[in-house]
């Protein structure tokens, strides 16, 4: 059997990736199945393109596009994880790309996925990433005035006098800030 | 725009010659709060602006304090129609990041619960469908059979719309002989009342041309724009995460996935009516496939768990083991293993997936909902523009936006 007709494998994945962006690309595992990897921000649209485009791969569905931060992570607290699935094949992916909190950013990937139009806008709005080129990059689930990002680690969620609601008490080892 | 419209405008005037309209935030035919600003000439819909939000709960921040047990509650409120279905769609996530096993009779089991779920969503969606074009005894017909989905539920778990099912391995009890008489009689039951109801609408000469042609998408633009569950195969689309994906033990069933070919109302419609026929095959064939387990096999309910799953409260009091688990379970004080992990299942809306990230704590480091109505929603405008007032609320409906799970 040709590789062409054999089913889309994480190693083909890997491979045709490796093949087009050299070592530009890096940290691939495979948590529970599913093949990630980390790219340079400024290469996210590229990553994106060539996994839709390729007709191998054919990544033509974004599922989910999320932000962490990890503040202890200097120069690189931010990732924003995109989800892709290529229907045909059955095979999902997930990327990385890692940006300094500082300067947050990252192209949109709304050209291609309408749908990245919402989901970017909800990741601006609890971890402001700023996607560069998004047509309409305001809030959306919280209020327009709100001048902070919710999400980011920084922000407890609990009352900060209460010591049995520290880290501590959550397995971390005291405050995360 | 005609300048014909409007000749009452004097020249020059600064007065728009289009309406805005504010649909919402709680107009009582968007069935859920959140706001369509329009911008009507007469009867047409020009442009439609959303706002979301309004009931935003900071679930994803909420979740990063809370053990995993504590998070199954948070699901109920995502789409609130079909809450069994996020609970359990959390605890398979749950077990796959810790790597627990279930049995095959909870996995049946769990498959009785989230079709039963499935068919409580769809007739809502699809009664209201009819509803909302004018015919109200359709959704009176049905919504006897979700009354009695809800007491199924409540013998399972003591609720009915925040449910809180089941648990990290399995469920919290064994089925009782009632849960069983009702699943009996509403088995027995509900096809008749789907066939009135089918009868009522399928074939109908208004209903269908009110609903045909009504709110349509291309498959290509439906899978741009992230489309999952009953709207997407509505568009023609055969994906189906049970298929694709499949969890719980959904391989060992027997069904189809329906699809439609123009992803408008009227096909929306007929895939969620053959998907509630699917759903209830399903149950069927679980229900057999229980009752023909035999010994100890066919008396279990949760996977052997002991740090996850709570212990019965006889042993709590009376063995020292179990009152550790009771008491490290309770205090939140159990450690799970690194990683990250993307589960989905098959919600009533389409895929509703779970990002979860774990550093080793006690509590998520990370949790994202992928919430197929949030994701959907934004087609919104696309899909109305141009159309009738009263066309927008019937894709509204038909879209089955759930403001819960909208919002998160």
């Amino acid at each position: 059997m040709s590789l062409e007709n054999m089913s889309l494998t994480n190693e083909i994945v890997q491979q045709k990736l490796a093949e087009k962006f050299g070592d530009q690309l890096g940290n691939f595992s495979e948590p529970y199945g599913m093949l990630t990897f980390e790219a340079p921000k400024e290469l996210n649209l590229k990553v994106l393109q060539f996994l839709y485009d390729d007709e191998t791969l054919k990544f033509r569905f974004l599922t989910d596009l999320q932000a962490v931060h990890y503040p202890n992570d200097k120069g690189r607290e931010l990732a924003v994880v995109y989800h892709l699935h290529n229907l045909v094949d059955n095979v999902r992916i997930r990327f990385k790309v890692f940006t300094d909190i500082n300067q947050p950013d990252v192209f949109t990937a709304t050209q291609l996925f309408a749908t990245a139009n919402w989901m970017e806008r909800e990741t601006y709005d609890f971890y402001g990433v700023n996607f560069v080129g998004h047509p309409n990059l305001k809030r959306i689930l919280n209020v327009d005035e709100m001048d902070y990002f919710p999400l980011r680690k920084e922000f407890p969620l609990e009352d900060q006098t209460r010591t049995d609601k520290d880290d501590e008490m959550f397995g971390r080892g005291g405050s995360i800030n | 725009m005609s300048e014909v419209q409007n000749i009452l405008l004097p020249e020059g005037s600064i007065e728009k010659k289009t309406i805005t309209l504010n649909l919402g935030p709680t107009h009582p035919a968007t069935h859920g709060v959140f706001q369509n600003i329009l911008e009507m000439d007469g009867e047409r819909i020009k442009s439609s602006v959303s706002t979301v939000g309004y009931i935003h709960r900071a679930f994803e921040k909420l979740a990063e304090r809370r053990p995993l047990f504590q998070i199954t509650p948070i699901t109920d409120r995502l789409n609130y129609c079909s809450s069994p279905l996020n609970n359990i769609g959390w605890h398979l996530t749950a077990e796959k990041l810790l790597g627990i096993k279930t049995p095959k009779r909870v996995d049946y089991l769990r498959i009785i619960i989230m079709e039963l779920a499935r068919i409580a969503d769809h007739l809502i969606c699809n009664s209201i469908i009819g509803v909302d074009t004018g015919a109200f005894s359709g959704f009176v017909y049905l919504m006897e059979f979700r009354e009695l989905i809800y007491e199924i539920y409540e013998e399972i778990c003591g609720s009915r719309l925040t449910t809180n099912i089941g648990r990290i391995g399995g469920f919290e009890r064994n089925f009782s002989a009632t849960a069983w008489e009702k699943l009996d009689r509403f088995l027995k039951e509900y096809p008749a009342a789907l066939q009135e109801f089918e009868n009522l609408f399928t074939r109908n000469r208004i209903f269908m041309d009110r609903t045909i042609g009504c709110g349509p998408i291309s498959a290509e633009r439906a899978l741009n724009y992230g489309f999952t569950g009953p709207n997407l195969r509505a568009a023609g689309v055969d994906y189906d995460v049970r298929v694709h994906t499949p969890y719980s033990s959904y391989d060992d069933f027997d069904f189809i996935v329906p699809v439609g070919t123009t992803g408008d109302v009227y096909d929306r419609f007929l895939v969620r009516n053959v998907e509630m026929w699917q759903s209830l095959s399903l149950i069927e064939q679980a229900y057999q496939k229980i009752q023909n387990m035999k010994g100890e096999e066919a008396e279990v309910y949760h996977a052997n768990v002991p740090e996850y799953y709570l212990p019965k409260k006889e042993d709590v009091y009376t063995s020292m083991e179990a009152l550790i688990w009771h008491f490290k379970i309770i205090m939140g004080e159990i450690e799970m293993p690194k990683g990250e992990v993307y589960s989905s299942i098959e919600a009533a809306n389409g895929e509703l997936g779970f990002y979860f990230i774990s550093d080793g704590g006690r509590t998520p480091y990370r949790l994202h909902f992928r919430r197929p109505c949030f994701i959907y929603y934004q087609a919104f405008e696309e899909l109305v523009k141009g159309s009738m007032l009263s066309d927008a609320i019937v894709v509204m409906s038909s879209l089955n936006l759930i403001a819960g799970e909208l919002d998160a």
